[in-house]
């Protein structure tokens, strides 16, 4: 009996730990302190700058939530995309903040989140950033996974988020209408399918074999597949799926060869696609493999090597832009992009960093033209972002399309040599 | 009329007047989302701790009761229209059914292969959910689980939501310690101590540790309902073995055999993820990564040093300390 | 219908993946002969000796890319150290984890080593993050034709060496004195004991004896298939699954047990359903362990659940 008394003050006791412990993070969040859980520079402790100019006025900070996946399967994008935002709040706040509507810098505050790739840890995240830090807009959501499962808890407590990753389900609703409160910067997987569709036309091939990572990216993406594969004929004499992070495909690989197929298509990011791909040519196939636009970076050509070379997959004007026309509209932006974040972090930008870019950017536009409210800053992300020249692509959201950009912003790539190359689509013929 | 005052009795009371009025204090809504899924844990936790604690019996799989529950409360109030209070019942009530169809053949086996056969349990109960798309939406999960709602009054704000799952786990823990302290109690403590010579005695060893688990299991189906109608979104990671695991660690910490240790556990883990994952984190520089550590070291170190769990061992220690020092 | 082709390519990629757990089922019941434990984080140190052998063999990032290792030393060597970091892993692990608590229950024991796996787990996380690597092949060259199917260079090291590695096994408890005291305290721990034999001494050595066995297996296996952070886990539960499949206690039976289980698990995968390939796995185990320790008959308790048991 002694025992339960114990017990009981134990849980007491544990009760007042937690009051105490809860109680401290409300008073931080006034104080302009660091992005927790992030392993590069803090934006905000650069605060004594703003000293500098003691003319302007100062005004309250902005403050601007992300939930990214730094760890897990998808940190090869989300690592990037969290160095971009990290950096972009710096060039912010090195420019004195952001001019709010009342004509008073502000500074910028960003309050980052790990979800682990863990669409329930995003969800937890994101309840914080809008709970506990009062976050007026939010950006992030590497995965589709994570990005989807957000949307409720972002309706109902009216914040607008802009999202970096693909699926379709993040902005589009059952009937084709698009969430209110939801954005997003990267391509939908449906053009990037009709890239890849082009180019199947172009050589003439009539049977693919269609494979992907078993998550929500892997699934949205192999269902535009098979919906732009039936539109134009073509026939999937292969549907299969891995889970995430295997790296035997040994099976699968052998129904591909079984089924004879005129080419790959693999959806998938570098975790398992680079696996995949080392294992596809060590089995000996012949056919020429494709990717889609989750392999945008330096991680694959690292892990899959010499077995990388000869992949095609369509992807936004980043990876290539030194050589397409010298008068693209995207071109100065890319560059400077590019130029900044290998400065500060001493290695190339990837596809996903430049989705991030864009969110921030559309965030800082807004922030500008009204104030940090939260429905007024949805309402200029839907109506305003008009002709934007982003990194992803050009961006045009109206009520109807809340990503923006489509097929015309992605290019195909070929990887040779471990370097990546243009294709035009008059030579899709020619290649691998 | 005696009012039976005992200072037991008082410490429950207020216990329960604190947790009725913490939401009232706290005020900022994300914390008293942190206390709700502690209760969720909690519940979850009692389970366990009756399974691995009194029954004896290692159950690495105890997530997958978890996730029944979510899914088929989530199946039932959002493809099926059965009203959600309805879902949430059934949901408790099937992963219990369950739990015991499950169970005939998994508790033949003993020890380590029972260990084994729970895990193996969860790995295929996740990838079911997350292939057969139509039904249970995947790996994108499951979305727009609609909120429980008894007779028009609908539990949609987080303080609702507290006071709901708190209310259950405190049901849960009182039927809980009822069994405990019942002849189903004993029972179950004798199996644990020898079940050679419980059965010498009478007790019936494999029909007590399967009511127990399928127990364990319903607790576990009614904190998934609650858990799918308080998020209003599901994925079949949320329940697989790193959170059974996960829920092995809250039961050690509290006290294998300890149903009000459970709370302690539930609370420890929860906050303790927290803590590493904001404060520690951001001093070292590093994410995620840290919890796991910590978190198995925690759990390997309390086990060595603490085998019937971290509560009742340290009590049983302060109790010894403070016999010598008397001496 | 599957063709001849498909079915060779399945089942030799089958027995590569197979080798790997008759090596860790290996492990398995070596420790469990000896101390009566079952550790689960056997597979961590495929993990550990893998991942140690390609940091120093290869230009690797660790620490978020904060640091670069580049000492390329030779393949042998790297492999050498990676073996060894597993067996001070593993020996530490018994003498700080298995041996304090050897007097608790079997599921305290159980949990002490879910912890551990966890914490290597996370070492191994935090060092070098999720990314996958392998090892570059031991060979160069084309890979063999075989009835059809594609045999790699590195799946034939991966089958030779499994080879030699169970016969050297077999021949050190056969022939060594270190491995006949090894079998004698399994056999008969009271008896060893009288003989003088330690048996805290020969835990310490069967747990280092089978993370350098695993070790071993990961390097093997690592450029056939990449690792990653988290391979550990589903290699540790697959090489139980070998080892009960083999009865538990009989290292010719784990062999057998794995390469089954990974031919088994590759045919299901690519003709029934991919998704679900470590499914098949479970439900083999579920299968096994019911008919195997007579489970259907009620109250008859099979011999090798005597030994484990309760």
């Amino acid at each position: 009996m002694k025992n339960k008394l114990n017990i009981l003050i134990s849980i007491l006791a544990v009760f007042g730990l937690l009051l105490a412990a809860c109680a401290t993070p409300t008073t931080e969040a006034p104080k302009p302190t660091a992005a927790p859980a992030q392993p590069t520079a803090v934006p905000a402790t650069k605060a004594p700058e703003p000293t500098k100019a003691p003319e302007v006025v100062k005004g309250d900070p902005y403050t601007i939530g992300a939930f990214i996946s730094s760890t897990g399967g998808a940190s090869s994008l989300g690592q990037p995309e969290a160095d971009t935002v990290t950096m972009m709040a710096e060039q912010f706040n090195k420019a004195g903040g952001i001019k709010g509507p009342d004509g008073k810098m502000h500074e910028v505050v960003v309050k980052m989140y790990d979800d682990q790739s863990d669409p329930t840890k995003a969800v937890e995240a994101v309840k914080k950033i809008i709970e506990s830090d009062k976050a007026v807009v939010i950006v992030g959501g590497t995965s589709s996974g994570a990005s989807v499962a957000v949307n409720e808890t972002v309706t109902k407590a009216k914040v607008p988020f802009i999202s970096v990753a693909s699926s379709s389900a993040i902005v589009t609703k059952a009937d084709g209408s698009q969430h209110e409160w939801v954005f997003k910067t990267p391509q939908q997987n449906l053009p990037v399918a009709m890239v890849q569709i082009d180019w199947l036309k172009a050589k003439g091939f009539t049977k693919i074999a269609s494979i992907g990572v078993n998550d929500a990216f892997g699934k949205d993406s192999m269902a535009a597949m098979k919906k732009a594969a039936g539109d134009a004929n073509i026939k999937l004499v292969y549907e299969g799926t891995f889970e995430p992070k295997t790296t035997d495909f040994s099976a699968q690989i052998t129904a591909i060869k079984a089924a004879a197929p005129e080419a790959v298509i693999v959806h998938a990011v570098p975790a398992e696609g680079a696996p995949f791909t080392v294992q596809y040519r060590d089995l000996g196939l012949k056919f020429p493999l494709v990717h889609n636009h989750g392999i945008g970076n330096q991680a694959f050509i690292d892990t899959a090597k010499v077995a990388a070379n000869g992949v095609l997959f369509p992807i936004g004007k980043i990876l290539v832009i030194d050589q397409l026309a010298a008068n693209d509209p995207q071109k100065p932006v890319i560059d400077k992009y590019i130029a900044d974040y290998k400065a500060k972090f001493n290695k190339a930008p990837s596809s996903f960093g430049g989705h991030a870019w864009d969110a921030m950017i559309m965030v800082k536009m807004a922030l500008e033209a009204v104030g940090p409210d939260s429905a007024k800053i949805r309402d200029f992300l839907e109506t305003k972002i008009v002709k934007f020249v982003g990194i992803s692509g050009v961006f045009n959201i109206d009520a109807k399309d809340h990503t923006g950009i489509g097929k015309e912003s992605l290019v195909m790539v070929q990887i040779k040599d471990g370097k990546w190359l243009y294709v035009a689509p008059a030579d899709y013929a020619k290649v691998p | 009329m005696k009012l039976n005052l005992s200072p037991e009795r008082i410490a429950v009371i207020i216990f329960v007047v604190a947790i009725a009025a913490a939401p009232f204090v706290i005020q900022n809504n994300y914390q008293i989302f942190m206390l709700t899924l502690i209760g969720l844990y909690t519940m979850l936790t009692v389970g366990l701790s009756l399974v691995m604690g009194y029954a004896g019996q290692a159950s690495l799989g105890h997530a997958t009761f978890y996730g029944m529950g979510a899914y088929i409360t989530a199946l039932l109030s959002a493809r099926l229209g059965v009203p959600s209070w309805a879902a949430l019942l059934a949901a408790g009530v099937l992963s219990a059914l369950i739990g015991y169809v499950l169970g005939v053949p998994i508790f033949r086996l003993r020890g380590h292969y029972l260990a084994m056969a729970t895990l193996g349990l969860n790995v295929i109960f996740v990838l079911i959910m997350k292939n057969e798309v139509a039904v249970t939406g995947g790996p994108s999960g499951f979305t727009d689980i609609p909120p429980l709602s008894i007779g028009g009054f609908v539990f949609d704000s987080d303080v609702k939501l507290y006071m709901l799952v708190w209310a259950a786990t405190l049901a849960v823990m009182a039927h809980a310690l009822n069994i405990v302290n019942s002849r189903v109690g004993r029972a179950l403590r004798a199996i644990h101590t020898s079940e050679v010579a419980a059965e010498s005695l009478g007790v019936d060893a494999n029909s007590f540790k399967l009511k127990v688990f399928a127990l364990g299991a319903g607790y576990a189906g009614i904190a998934g309902g609650l858990y799918a109608q308080a998020i209003h979104f599901i994925s079949p990671s949320s329940f697989d073995i790193l959170v059974s695991i996960e829920l092995v660690t809250m039961a050690a910490i509290g006290g294998l055999a300890s149903i009000w240790g459970s709370i302690f556990g539930a609370a420890t883990v929860v906050l303790l993820a927290q803590f590493i994952r904001d404060k520690l984190a951001e001093g070292l520089g590093l994410t995620g990564e840290l919890e796991i550590i910590v978190f198995g070291f925690l759990l390997a170190i309390i086990m060595v040093l603490l085998p019937e769990g971290l509560t009742t061992g340290g009590l049983r220690l302060f109790r010894e300390w403070k016999a010598r020092g008397k001496l | 219908m599957p063709s001849s082709e498909q079915l060779a390519q399945l089942i030799l990629s089958g027995i590569t993946q197979g080798s790997i757990y008759a090596l860790i089922a290996l492990g398995f019941v070596t420790i469990y002969n000896v101390t009566g434990v079952i550790n689960f984080s056997q597979g961590e140190f495929a993990v550990i000796g893998a991942f140690v052998a390609i940091t120093l063999s290869q230009k690797v990032l660790l620490w978020h890319g904060q640091m670069t290792a580049s000492l390329e030393w030779p393949l042998p060597v790297a492999a050498l150290i990676g073996v060894t970091t597993a067996v001070v892993i593993g020996a530490l692990l018994y003498r700080l984890g298995i041996q304090p608590s050897r007097n608790a229950s079997p599921l305290s024991q159980i949990v002490v080593t879910i912890g551990a796996s966890i914490a290597l787990r996370g070492v191994v996380l935090l060092v070098w993050g999720t990314d996958p690597y392998r090892l570059t092949p031991f060979t160069e060259g084309p890979p063999f034709e075989f009835f059809g199917a594609i045999l790699t260079r590195q799946s034939v090291w991966v089958m030779g060496l499994t080879v030699v590695f169970v016969v050297s096994l077999f021949l050190f408890f056969k022939y060594t004195l270190i491995g006949k005291a090894l079998r004698a305290s399994s056999a008969n721990p009271g008896a060893a004991r009288l003989m003088g034999i330690n048996p805290r001494q020969m835990g310490l050595i069967a747990f280092a004896l089978s993370a350098g066995l695993s070790a071993l297996a990961g390097i093997v296996v690592s450029p056939v298939t990449f690792t990653t952070f988290d391979r550990g886990l589903m290699l540790s539960l697959k090489g139980f699954v070998a080892m009960i499949m083999g009865g538990l206690t009989d290292p010719v039976g784990a062999v057998v047990g794995g390469l089954i289980l990974g031919v088994v698990e590759s045919l299901a995968a690519g003709l029934i359903s991919s998704g679900y390939r470590d499914a098949f796995t479970f439900a083999i185990l579920v299968i096994v362990l019911l008919v195997r320790l007579g489970g259907f008959i009620k109250g008859r308790k099979g011999e090798a659940l005597e030994r484990a048991g309760l």
